[in-house]
């Protein structure tokens, strides 16, 4: 009995190959090396954009920085700026939040703590999830039926904000759905049994709790809506224009618009202003998204 | 071998008779005045629970005295915790749970027309099984009950420090009353809803299972601590420990689940009613006995 057991922990059946085919351990080693490469693609595609735009316009934005972010647009490259495109995208930014962020929030509120469980609630949940994959020129299509045209606001700030909020909206309300979900009933309970009403639990307890990851959820919608050029394209928001905007109903530019512009022009010159605004643009994203992981990292609560 | 095993069960029934002995001596020392108590905070006639078609709990009928521990056993299933559920109508967050029977509260009917859930609650507190502090500082999680309630206190600290102290937490606590309650130990964190529940003044508190999710220095804490709060507050609580039971309760209501005819769902039923040294020493019914010398559940 004894011989058996020891016979059973024999080295030589813990050898490599004693109980494994060879061709089991060849496919293992050739799935995690698959994976590998999958992994590094992603890496790679991202490096190769960046160095290209850091390698054709860290030139330009360097040569002057403060000419190139304060002079306006010109037709020569050499002089050629980004102050209206940068200024707009900035007013752009924060209106749509101002406007998709509030909606969203409550949206999201409404569908997690409020809304009955029937029919027209699952019909309205699956289609917030269907309209987080719109493309945007469809988004651009209705801000320019409804926003410029029907509602008389023409290609403005006010038309571009809303088209841009009308876009995020989707992805706001799914984020912070999920935020919501993610506080545990205990708290809800532990609310209610001191003599709290919904809306006090709610307000309270709930929205507080599920902050950091609806902010979180919606700075990186926010910064998809700030690199968006297809919308904007369709309700007719101008590139040229050489002031700022003083009001909700004047023009804008932005600059992903710019980008766009000035790459589609022949001159190698523009072609370097191209790169060199769109390190700006990627400073601005990568910015955002930090902001976005900070506030995850620091805020979110350990339950 | 065999006489190895003989010594152990021997061992184990001596183990058995003097915690048997123990728990009646507690029991009998606590010397609760037998039959009905003298004043009733809660008289239950006939309650049956359904959540949708399920009926969880039926025919329940008990009174709770005033300023006494009543203790709610029986194995898991058989609706303990949906009866206490009841008793601050938290079961209407459930849909589809429904409550018939009556439950009288101080002679009103608390689930009569007109009464409203949130005015019910505030008079009678919850704490649960898992510790569920808010996800804020020490300080915010005792004022939030106050500050809903529409209570204007003369100091807010004043309360919360009494509050605090009441729930004997006051001074591992009282330093850092800024700090993030989740911070707390499992222990601290229940010592602290405790201490959240008796910020609003409550007439009752409720207990469901209060020290599963503790370890047994934190739950003889949490013991001592009803014990002291008994004088100011009527208490019910739920647990799965008979001997927490003995130690603690006036009364204890034994309840088990049986399965109804044809449909095979568990329905809970009280099985027996009674002071705690009776329900421990000379139960009535046998499926008490079974129950509480450990034969069963």
């Amino acid at each position: 009995m004894t011989a058996s057991a020891a016979g059973a922990l024999a080295p030589s059946r813990l050898r490599r190959g004693a109980t494994r085919s060879g061709l089991t351990i060849l496919v293992d080693t050739a799935f995690s090396v698959l994976l590998f490469v999958g992994t590094i693609v992603g890496v790679i595609a991202l490096a190769t954009l960046i160095w290209t735009i850091f390698d054709n316009g860290w030139v330009r934005l360097m040569a002057d920085p403060v000419a190139f972010l304060s002079n306006y647009v010109s037709r020569l490259p050499a002089r050629a700026g980004i102050r209206a495109a940068l200024v707009g995208s900035a007013y752009l930014m924060v209106l749509t939040a101002l406007f998709c962020f509030p909606v969203g929030v409550g949206a999201a509120i409404y569908l997690e703590e409020f809304a009955p469980r029937n029919r027209v609630t699952n019909f309205v949940e699956a289609n917030i999830s269907n309209l987080a994959g719109v493309p945007s020129v469809v988004y651009g299509l209705l801000g320019l039926g409804i926003f410029a045209r029907f509602l008389r606001l023409g290609p403005s700030l006010l038309a571009g904000a809303l088209t841009l909020a009308v876009m995020s909206l989707p992805v706001i309300i799914v984020a912070a759905r999920e935020a919501i979900r993610a506080v545990p009933d205990g708290i809800r309970l532990g609310a209610y049994a001191l003599g709290a009403t919904k809306w006090q639990t709610v307000r309270r307890q709930v929205l507080p709790a599920a902050m950091p990851g609806t902010l979180t959820g919606t700075i990186l919608a926010l910064s998809r809506a700030i690199g968006e050029t297809a919308p904007l394209l369709v309700i007719g928001l101008p590139i040229v224009i050489f002031s700022l905007p003083n009001d909700l109903r004047d023009p804008v530019s932005a600059l992903p618009l710019l980008i766009f512009d000035w790459t589609s022009r022949p001159q190698p010159a523009f072609a370097e202003a191209a790169a060199a605004a769109s390190i700006v643009l990627l400073a601005l994203l990568l910015a955002m998204n930090a902001v976005a992981i900070f506030l995850r990292n620091r805020y979110t609560i350990r339950w | 071998m065999a006489q190895g095993r003989t010594q152990v069960s021997q061992d184990e029934d001596q183990r058995q008779s003097q915690r048997e002995t123990r728990i009646a001596d507690v029991a009998k020392a606590r010397g609760v005045a037998g039959g009905a108590p003298a004043e009733a905070v809660f008289r239950l006639d006939d309650v049956h629970v359904h959540y949708g078609t399920f009926l969880a709990l039926r025919g329940v009928n008990l009174e709770i005295g005033r300023n006494e521990i009543t203790a709610f056993i029986g194995p898991s299933g058989c609706g303990k915790s949906t009866l206490i559920r009841c008793l601050n109508r938290m079961n209407d967050l459930i849909p589809g749970a429904r409550v018939e029977g009556k439950i009288d509260y101080h002679g009103q009917d608390l689930y009569g027309d007109g009464v409203d859930p949130v005015e019910v609650r505030r008079r009678i507190g919850m704490v649960f099984q898992k510790p569920n502090p808010f996800p804020k500082s020490i300080y915010e999680n005792v004022a939030f009950g106050p500050k809903v309630t529409g209570m204007q206190p003369q100091s807010m600290d004043d309360l919360v420090e009494r509050s605090l102290r009441d729930a004997a937490l006051w001074d591992e606590v009282k330093d850092k009353l800024k700090q993030n309650a989740l911070s707390l130990s499992g222990g601290q964190q229940q010592r602290l809803c405790i201490a959240r529940a008796v910020a609003v003044a409550p007439d009752v508190i409720l207990m469901d299972e209060p020290c599963s999710a503790l370890d047994p220095v934190s739950t003889g804490r949490i013991e001592d601590l009803m014990e002291q709060l008994k004088r100011d507050y009527t208490i019910v609580i739920v647990t799965h420990n008979m001997q927490q039971a003995a130690r603690i309760s006036d009364r204890t209501a034994f309840f088990t689940a049986e399965a109804a005819e044809g449909t095979g769902d568990r329905t809970g039923l009280l099985v027996e009613y009674d002071r705690t040294d009776s329900i421990f020493t000379q139960p009535a019914d046998k499926r008490t006995e079974d129950y509480v010398t450990g034969r069963f559940g």
